[in-house]
């Protein structure tokens, strides 16, 4: 009996190698191409810390001082949408949220709805440094550059989405609601700042 | 802009210098060649962006133009 368990285990064997040898050999292949694909040049966090300071001295140098703020105390940048007939505005004006690294929001400012998500990347296919992904701030530059530059090309380019994909909506509601607070409490600051000035 | 990297000075130089300005077009159609794109900010007034898609559309009095990756459709 044990003669004729150990035959037919080793029949199994033999039949399961056959099936699965070449998927074993295609996953080592596939492994060793991700590895030869990796960059040469080690992930630096000091790099990429230096990195995001460049961009946002750039980010900086390219947008108003109020946009600026805006940045740097929501994480986020408004742009005022320009095309005349924007799918789902009715001509209302429409706006677009820009996040680092993640899907451009259009919405309508006057009642908060949201319109799209716009999926759009800016990869470097050389990877000359070992990372793919620009850093945080120029994503949100390159972004604004393009929108405020060429609107409909890059909405052109993007991904269509609804909103929801990928963002929280009521996340972005939120963002749109604390958007304008501190729009307000920044008006407020700079009527009191006139009011002095003027004595 | 680079990734990992972030700005890098690629090139600088007179526009009303004839050789700088042969330097300049050549590092342009350098860089748009390896599929870039290019924007010119503004510095004044209403900040905004001018996508350049030739040497000939940089204002002459423009500071800097700035190159990017093209973009794509993401995820």
């Amino acid at each position: 009996m044990w003669l004729a368990l150990a035959a037919t285990a080793i029949v199994v064997l033999a039949l399961l190698a056959e099936e699965l040898m070449p998927r074993l050999e295609e996953a080592w292949e596939r492994h060793r191409a991700r590895v030869r694909r990796a960059p040469s040049v080690a992930y630096d966090p000091g790099r990429e810390l230096r990195a995001e300071q460049r961009a946002r001295e750039l980010l900086r140098s390219c947008v108003t001082d109020q946009e600026w703020a805006m940045y740097r105390d929501l994480g986020l940048l408004r742009v005022w949408g320009s095309q005349a007939e924007a799918p789902g505005t009715d001509g209302a004006p429409y706006a677009y949220l820009i996040y680092p690294h993640k899907p451009i929001v259009a919405y309508l400012p006057q009642t908060g709805r949201l319109l799209s998500e716009y999926c759009v990347a800016f990869p470097d296919e050389t990877r000359p440094y070992g990372s793919v992904m620009l850093p945080d701030s120029d994503d949100v530059l390159a972004k604004w550059m393009a929108l405020t530059g060429d609107e409909r090309r890059l909405i052109a380019t993007a991904n269509v989405h609804l909103p929801g994909r990928q963002l929280d909506p009521a996340r972005v509601k939120r963002d749109i609601w604390r958007l304008g607070q501190w729009e307000r409490a920044r008006m407020r600051t700079q009527a009191s700042a006139s009011e002095l000035a003027a004595g | 802009m680079r990734p990992g990297h972030g700005e890098v000075l690629i090139a600088e130089g007179d526009v009303e210098l004839v050789a700088d300005e042969q330097r300049l077009l050549e590092e342009f159609r350098r860089q748009l060649d390896a599929g870039l794109w290019a924007a010119v900010p503004s510095e004044t007034g209403e900040r905004r962006a001018r996508m350049v898609r030739s040497f000939d559309d940089v204002p002459r009095d423009a500071e800097r133009v700035i190159f990017f990756p093209k973009a794509a459709g993401g995820r």
